[in-house]
């Protein structure tokens, strides 16, 4: 990574993509300090990444999930894993419970609570790990790929999950992905490749640039490249066109 | 003739403990050789279990598993079986232990009793089989590569081993749209040249639609369908019913025909996709063509 310049607000919801190691990882472990910049700084909500005195209020406010959950359980009951960080901040018994509660609703995991980890599936596993972020509250998430190994409704529901948690709860969301469906759901989309960002804008700006994005060999999203095959043929498709949903009304409305 | 024949399959975990789950309950399907088989189903359905009969290491709890005519129950034929079939576990980067990418490769060829040279022959076969440079990375430290490429090296270990059946969980997780299509296009070239009978774990429906000439999906243990994609895919309900769905073409093509539009929905890529609703919009004098 070099030279990267990047500012994301909050509130926002920002996807990150770009080919296998293109410094999407390394850029999202920046954000609560698991990586200290050789060069340059990085500021959470203005605290700088490589005072150690900030660490442990940074990764109290950007909680982060991997790609693969397994490495992050710490107990071998579900209710407890998810406990285990809103304990470490030294809220009361009555508290934890309820936010225990609501991150595994929120996960989908009510049913499992009694369950152990290592004998879940992989999307729950999945969600489990983000279960255990959502009960310490953070301000942000980042997610790196979190849908990889989730079925399509364990993918769907984790969207709608990141989705609800941005609107109705204002929590920026940072989401590493290669799905560009998914990308397509962001307010701003950051592209990255060798290690720098390349191009930054909503996803219809950064859509529009098919030439770029199978450069890097990126998709477009399925309604984006249905468009272009049309514009081919001579339709005259707006550019705004990126989800089924959108497709599907704007071709009714012909 | 069939490779692979699982009959009436049942496997419990952590049997007689509170922690029992039944797993699989009495699948039986049977895959041909040289086939494209894809397996489907929500997560948590029993397709990482069953997959992991093929090659013996797990065995049934009831029923019973042959692979090339082995049963896979049958403690001294293991050898065997692991050389003729090949498991590509989930995330089998994190199985790489070598210190060079070549060695990591060369482990299982070396454990077969191979010759020195038949040893590299095969691990240069591979490597480039899965799109890396055998002179570029050979001699470097796994650990050291991008997580797509690890994933790349580690698909070629088991394929250096020449397997006849390649069974596959979830491959293309976590790799990029290029990454995903070449593995993939390989894999099928594999399939092609040389007759590798694929089994491909996938939650890609899209994967499934371009590449499998069948898929079976399955539902808590159990096989709820099998049939070839365009037949499953015509059953877009019953899928999302099953934690699973049609691929973006198919949904955009459903949801035209929902708005009363006279549309084909067995659309699989883009261009049939945009062909299909073209069609649509001359048909109804909807032509806003610009020549």
């Amino acid at each position: 990574m070099s030279g990267v310049d990047l500012e994301i607000e909050k509130g926002e919801f920002l996807a990150l993509v770009g080919p296998n190691g293109s410094g999407k990882s390394t850029l999202a472990k920046h954000l609560n300090a698991l990586l200290i910049p050789v060069e340059g700084e990085v500021l959470v909500d203005g605290m700088d990444t490589r005072r150690p005195e900030n660490l442990w209020e940074i990764r109290r406010r950007v909680g982060m999930v991997f790609q693969n959950p397994d490495n992050q359980f710490v107990s071998s009951l579900v209710e407890e894993d998810v406990a285990f960080g809103a304990e470490n901040l030294g809220l009361p018994p009555e508290e934890v419970r309820a936010r225990v509660d609501e991150a595994l609703n929120l996960a989908g995991l009510s049913g499992f609570r009694n369950h152990a980890p290592h004998l879940l599936s992989g999307g729950q596993k999945q969600r489990l790990a983000i279960a255990g972020i959502l009960a310490m509250q953070p301000d942000c998430l980042v997610l790196d790929e979190p849908g990889a190994m989730l079925d399509p409704s364990g993918r769907r529901e984790l969207m709608d999950t990141l989705a609800r948690l941005n609107r109705l709860k204002g929590v920026t969301v940072v989401l590493l992905t290669h799905h560009m469906d998914e990308a397509a759901a962001a307010d701003r989309i950051v592209v990255m490749s060798g290690g720098r960002p390349v191009r930054v804008g909503t996803p219809a700006e950064v859509f529009a640039d098919e030439e770029l994005l199978r450069e890097l060999g990126l998709e477009l999203p399925v309604a984006a490249e249905i468009a272009c095959c049309l514009r081919r043929r001579g339709f005259l498709v707006p550019d705004d066109i990126l989800t089924v949903e959108a497709m599907v009304s704007y071709l009714c409305r012909l | 003739m069939p490779v692979i024949e699982v009959e009436n399959l049942t496997h419990i975990f952590s049997r007689g403990t509170p922690f029992e789950v039944t797993a699989l309950d009495g699948v039986s399907l049977e895959i041909r050789r040289g086939e494209f088989y894809a397996l489907v189903g929500a997560t948590g359905s029993g397709k990482s279990t069953l997959v992991q009969h093929f090659n013996g290491i797990l065995a049934p709890t009831g029923g019973r598993v042959r692979v090339c005519g082995i049963d896979v129950s049958d403690r001294r034929a293991r050898r065997e079986l692991w050389r003729r079939v090949g498991l590509v576990f989930q995330q089998p980067e994190q199985q790489l232990f070598e210190e060079t990418v070549f060695d990591d490769v060369a482990f299982g060829p070396r454990n077969m009793g191979l010759s020195r040279e038949e040893v590299s022959e095969r691990v240069a076969d591979a490597l480039r089989l899965v799109g890396l440079d055998p002179d570029r990375v050979g001699k470097m430290s796994p650990f050291r590569l991008s997580s797509g490429m690890r994933r790349k090296a580690a698909i070629a270990g088991v394929l250096a081993l020449r397997p006849e059946v390649l069974v596959l969980d979830e491959p293309t997780a976590g790799l990029d749209p290029l990454s995903r299509r070449q593995l993939m296009d390989r894999i099928d070239r594999l399939r092609v040249e040389r007759g590798t009978t694929v089994v491909l774990v996938t939650h890609s429906m899209e994967e499934v639609a371009r590449r499998a000439g069948r898929v079976a999906v399955l539902h808590k243990g159990r096989l709820a369908m099998e049939a070839a994609p365009r037949e499953i895919f015509s059953r877009a309900g019953e899928l999302r019913a099953l934690g699973l769905d049609v691929p973006a073409t198919v949904a955009l093509m459903l949801g035209l025909r929902a708005r009363g539009k006279q549309v084909r929905t067995d659309m699989f890529t883009a261009s049939e996709a945009a062909e299909e609703i073209a069609r649509m919009l001359i048909h109804t004098g909807k032509n806003q063509n610009t020549e």
